[in-house]
């Protein structure tokens, strides 16, 4: 048994300081060592993308990271998004599109739709499945997915009151159209 | 799967790094942004000693140009292919390239300095710094030497790096006026390893192709330039019979294995098809247009 290395890291607003296994990857931390069963353990390969979790903003495989690699950074995980609300409306559209089913990819698909979604307010249906690429979901067929990403898109630019490429592409149709 | 235990390191200087690889004679690996390693780890294909964290070097970052050249530091992020200005502008053949690698999150970690160290035949950015005429910086308890992409590439998985080294920068002659990028891969699915790719980075002089370098992926044990397709090529306007000629060549230039999904015969068919694409892309570029007038 390796010794146990100190990390502080700051977990969904909450600063921790901890004691692991250098093998203990960031993905058990979070379950096994504070609870937070929401980011899901699929491949632990970085392919299935369940794990995803936003370090320092960004979204990572928890599985293909070191608990102790985290160590002076901020990890937010699916709880903590909707505790403070980051993603509520994506989860209600997820809830209304029936974009999940047994939903172990939900977290992981929530996480990369909200790193998304704040990169890239009107995407096109290819992009957003460019964007899924590195999330696998063995029950929807990934339609209402997209249709759930789509429509948040599309939601929030109506509540900012942008339109979108679509509408722009037609109102300028319509102004050069002679009347 | 779980690795193995392992003691860890954090470095803060190659310094640092070199003596912790010493202190264990070698029995470690140094970690970077740890998208291959960690899984590699994870599956005990390989079981070091130590892990030596060498993510948190400040000399391994950034993004310069001096002395003519571009230097991007080992831990620049793939996902910074995408967003750095400098990339675009000097070296928009990486910024093609990046999309194609692996997924979203996967580019938030890993590190283009871990992808020419491992050196995997599937990945994209080994490919492109041949296209690129690259050199790497590679810094030992000795001292720091520089290699060029074409002599780096061993084998598979093989590369010119001694055990202990650490590749620290990748350097490149920036993208000048008249030069002509283009990138492009064929894969199952997006984010798959390809089943071939391509980049070529050309100069342009009126309407012909003045020089190009093309550099082909996961079609042997290691990146490969295409010289025959590049000679065919080099000198002349882009026409459909010069791209023919490329095409017909690059049964020189290639010898891709037999693996379960696809025959020799299938790769390098495929790699034909993608290199008249990306021919007739780079043809695309303003200075070709009378080629095809």
């Amino acid at each position: 048994m390796s010794s146990r290395i100190a990390v502080a890291v700051t977990v969904n607003g909450q600063a921790i300081s901890a004691f692991v296994e250098p093998r203990t990857s960031l993905a058990d931390f979070l379950r096994n060592d504070l609870g937070l069963t929401g980011t899901h353990l699929g491949c632990e390969m970085g392919v299935c993308g369940a794990c995803l979790v936003l370090l320092d903003g960004k979204a990572v495989h928890a599985c293909l990271m070191y608990a102790v690699q985290a160590d002076g950074q901020t990890v937010q995980t699916v709880e903590g998004l909707s505790e403070s609300r980051a993603i509520a409306d994506i989860q209600q559209v997820f809830h209304e599109r029936n974009a999940l089913q047994c939903g172990f990819c939900t977290s992981g698909m929530l996480v990369t739709a909200h790193e998304f979604l704040s990169k890239c307010q009107d995407p096109s249906r290819a992009e957003i499945r460019d964007a899924l690429s590195g999330n696998y979901c063995r029950c929807t067929g990934y339609e209402a997915i997209v249709d759930a990403i789509a429509e948040t898109a599309r939601g929030r630019a109506d509540r900012a009151g942008i339109p979108s490429q679509a509408e722009q592409a037609a109102k300028s149709d319509a102004e050069e159209t002679p009347s | 799967m779980k690795a193995r235990a392992f003691e860890y390191v954090r470095a803060s200087s190659l310094q640092d790094a070199f003596e912790a690889f010493a202190r264990v004679s070698g029995d470690c690996c140094y970690l970077a942004g740890g998208q291959s390693l960690v899984p590699s780890l994870s599956l005990r294909l390989q079981a070091p000693a130590m892990l030596i964290d060498i993510s948190r070097i400040d000399e391994l970052r950034g993004i310069t140009l001096a002395d003519d050249m571009l230097r991007i530091g080992a831990l620049t992020r793939h996902a910074e292919m995408l967003t750095s200005p400098e990339i675009a502008r000097h070296a928009p053949l990486l910024q093609l390239a990046a999309p194609h690698v692996a997924h979203p999150a996967i580019r938030n970690r890993g590190t283009i300095g871990g992808a020419i160290a491992l050196a995997d035949p599937a990945a994209e950015f080994p490919a492109v710094t041949l296209a690129l005429d690259a050199e790497f910086e590679i810094a030992g308890p000795e001292g720091l030497r520089r290699v060029r992409a074409e002599g780096f590439f061993k084998g598979l998985y093989e590369t010119a790096l001694e055990p202990g080294e650490i590749l620290t920068a990748i350097r490149i002659p920036p993208f000048r006026a008249g030069d002509r990028a283009v990138f492009d891969e064929l894969a199952r699915r997006r984010g798959d390893y390809a089943i071939v790719g391509a980049g070529i980075q050309g100069r342009v002089a009126g309407d012909r192709i003045e020089s190009l370098r093309i550099a082909f992926l996961s079609v042997g044990p290691a990146p490969i330039r295409a010289r025959h397709a590049e000679a065919a090529v080099a000198g002349h306007a882009l026409s459909p019979a010069v791209i023919a000629g490329a095409q017909a060549a690059l049964e020189r230039d290639l010898d891709p294995a037999e693996d379960p999904q696809t025959s020799p015969a299938m790769r390098l068919h495929l790699a034909r098809v993608l290199l008249g694409r990306l021919l007739g892309r780079l043809g695309e570029h303003p200075a070709c247009k009378g080629a095809h007038a």
